[in-house]
């Protein structure tokens, strides 16, 4: 890691805006987001639809650009990167986990899970004993060869952290992982999320379950395109440096 | 990098595995297109060989000379001086050798037999490479005395005398001069005129001239000339002279042609040639056919994994990488077309050339040629769909239900 000098948070965004279409028809999703992201920590983005935290997440993940603003992840200016150039960066340093689970159908669990390896360009052998490793950190070595339409909703979900997991990412953003799925299950998916925090991975969750977003250090409250208000998770451990300050256009 | 593209490879394997019947469809056009252009230009290449050997059956390095009918008349024929004239006159000749003939019916063991008998000389067997199998040709003194001895064809051996017993020595009667057998002709099959070169009696020019046509008459004649000289100045020598005996006046045309076996042989070459190129070219169209096809159906197959492409896109695959994804399912889709197409020519050229009797002749050339075309194919019709694939945007994509 590059940031043993000046303290420089892992993900910092400054003046976001992002506008959808041109003209009359144009909607700005997002009117200038500053966030910053200390590394390790664990960061639940909650709001009501359309307040924008689906359009911050895919900036996040590298996914979308700004319209203007500026979004610094390890110091690089993101949004100044070719698509090619933010494909590489998910794929070093991100991990995805979705509300559908996302997951390749007809093809097995440990499949999945080594997709990413594969474009890293790993030999067969090591992304299967990668993959079997990310399969026993969510506990579903015995499924390796079942596809996801023989795992229950649950399963699927761990099938898909653990394809996230399964590269050593940096972060691990999660958009309304627990959509999908019943209390109990949610709550499994939480405490794994957890875990993983514990272990020193980032985790950006986006959730509109405060149940869920309480499992968070640190929670994001989006409305109307800007960041609301910032304030402590119930996971936040005292000693734990206070969130960095969201500010409002 | 063998890593991705082995797995690239394995998983269009298991795509086109997945629509089996989908991708069989969609290949057909590729299948047909390969097997029809590879079928059509194996048997192309199978009537140009016996064309070529039918005409080499003529002989080579040989003119046939024969009258025609101008606005003056009939055909005249020539005569045993004309033959005698070029034999001597015209340097680089080897040999020139006169034939007449009439149509008779032959008799033996009671059966008849409709067929041609052929007065000719040994030199025209000779010119024509017409070998006697069976027996020996005539002997000097037979040609000058016009004696009664005939060299049969296998079909009039076939079809009068008795299976498994020689005719040699045999008498036969043709018409009301009767002969004795003292040779069997080599089966030739067909001629280049369509005549029947195995349905005939050849009998010594002179019994021919004086026991079938009554006169002296020389309907045909060939020659040969050594191959160290040019066809063309022979040819103009021949025709020169031949004007000269036949006393035929400056802007008259010639009442004879003269014919080449090299030129017909090249001739009839290029025209089968052109003709194969023109099948083929025309079976090639339907490779193109088969081409859209592929591109179809890949749209529709970028358009059902939409989701599966946003994926990829959001864990990090580049644009190319899933570029180079598409376009080898294409290319593997139209490459295993081209191989069934390959399988399918070879069986159905191979029956084919059976049935309208031409050589098979395998050619690994364009077998090659269609194959590469194919995954060339892959490769064209491929592009666009691969492209459209890799230029999705992976929010919207993974957002495609």
């Amino acid at each position: 890691m590059s940031d043993a000098g000046a303290p420089q948070p892992l993900i910092q965004l400054e003046g976001i805006t992002k506008t959808f279409g041109t003209g009359p028809a144009a909607f700005q999703a997002l009117k200038g987001v500053d966030l910053s992201i200390e590394k390790g920590d664990f960061v639940a983005v909650m709001g009501p639809s359309g307040s924008g935290k689906s359009t911050t997440m895919n900036i996040l993940g590298c996914l979308d650009v700004p319209t203007t603003g500026i979004f610094r992840f390890r110091g690089t200016e993101v949004q100044a990167l070719t698509r090619d150039q933010r494909s590489l960066l998910r794929r070093r340093y991100l991990g995805f986990v979705f509300q559908g689970f996302n997951l390749l159908s007809r093809t097995t669990a440990l499949e999945n899970v080594e997709l990413p390896l594969l474009y890293r360009g790993e030999s067969k052998a090591a992304r299967r004993k990668a993959g079997l490793k990310a399969l026993d950190l969510v506990g579903l070595v015995p499924w390796a060869d079942h596809t996801p339409a023989e795992l229950s909703g649950g399963q699927q979900q761990r099938v898909a952290i653990a394809r996230a997991l399964v590269t050593e990412p940096d972060v691990l953003l999660a958009d309304e992982p627990t959509g999908n799925l019943d209390t109990e299950r949610s709550i499994e998916i939480m405490e794994l999320l957890t875990d993983l925090n514990r272990a020193g991975i980032t985790i950006l969750l986006v959730t509109h379950e405060m149940e869920m977003a309480q499992f968070a250090r640190t929670i994001v409250h989006f409305r109307d395109g800007v960041v609301e208000r910032i304030e402590r998770g119930a996971a936040a451990d005292p000693a734990s440096p206070a969130p960095a300050i969201g500010a409002t256009a | 990098m063998f890593g991705i593209f082995g797995a690239t490879l394995l998983l269009s394997l298991r795509e086109i595995r997945r629509h089996l019947l989908r991708s069989f469809l969609t290949t057909l056009g590729i299948i047909i297109g390969v097997a029809a252009v590879i079928t059509m230009v194996t048997l192309g290449n199978g009537v140009t060989a016996s064309i070529r050997d039918e005409i080499s059956s003529l002989g080579s390095n040989v003119f046939i000379v024969f009258p025609v009918r101008t606005d003056r008349g009939n055909p005249r024929p020539f005569e045993q001086s004309d033959i005698d004239a070029v034999a001597t006159q015209i340097a680089g000749v080897e040999l020139a050798a006169g034939s007449a003939s009439a149509s008779a019916t032959a008799f033996h063991n009671g059966q008849n037999w409709t067929t041609t008998v052929n007065g000719v000389e040994n030199d025209f067997l000779r010119a024509q490479t017409i070998d006697v199998v069976e027996g020996r040709s005539f002997s000097a003194a037979e040609e000058s005395s016009g004696q009664n001895v005939c060299i049969i064809g296998p079909k009039v051996l076939d079809a009068i005398f008795v299976p498994g017993v020689s005719p040699l020595g045999s008498e036969m009667r043709l018409d009301s001069v009767s002969c004795t057998v003292i040779g069997v002709l080599e089966e030739r099959g067909q001629g280049g005129g369509g005549q029947d070169q195995d349905n005939l009696v050849m009998m010594p020019l002179k019994t021919v001239q004086r026991r079938f046509i009554g006169n002296t008459d020389i309907q045909s004649f060939v020659v040969k000339y050594d191959s160290s000289y040019a066809s063309s100045g022979i040819q103009a020598s021949l025709v020169d002279l031949l004007r000269e005996r036949r006393l035929l006046q400056d802007g008259q045309d010639n009442d004879f042609n003269v014919i080449d076996t090299a030129q017909v042989n090249d001739a009839l070459g290029a025209a089968t040639g052109a003709l194969t190129a023109m099948v083929a070219a025309i079976a090639a169209i339907s490779l193109l056919v088969g081409g859209i096809g592929i591109m179809n159906i890949m749209l529709v197959s970028v358009t059902e994994r939409t989701r599966e492409i946003g994926i990829r896109l959001a864990i990090g695959a580049l644009a190319r990488e899933v570029q180079l994804q598409f376009l080898t399912e294409a290319v593997v889709l139209c490459c295993l077309g081209g191989m069934i197409g390959i399988v399918l020519a070879f069986g159905l050229s191979y029956g084919l050339a059976s049935l309208v009797d031409v050589p098979f002749m395998f050619d690994p050339v364009i077998n090659v040629m269609s194959f590469l075309f194919s995954a060339v194919m892959g490769i064209i019709f491929g592009y666009y769909p691969a492209r459209r694939a890799s230029r999705l945007d992976p929010i919207e994509a993974l957002r495609h239900e």
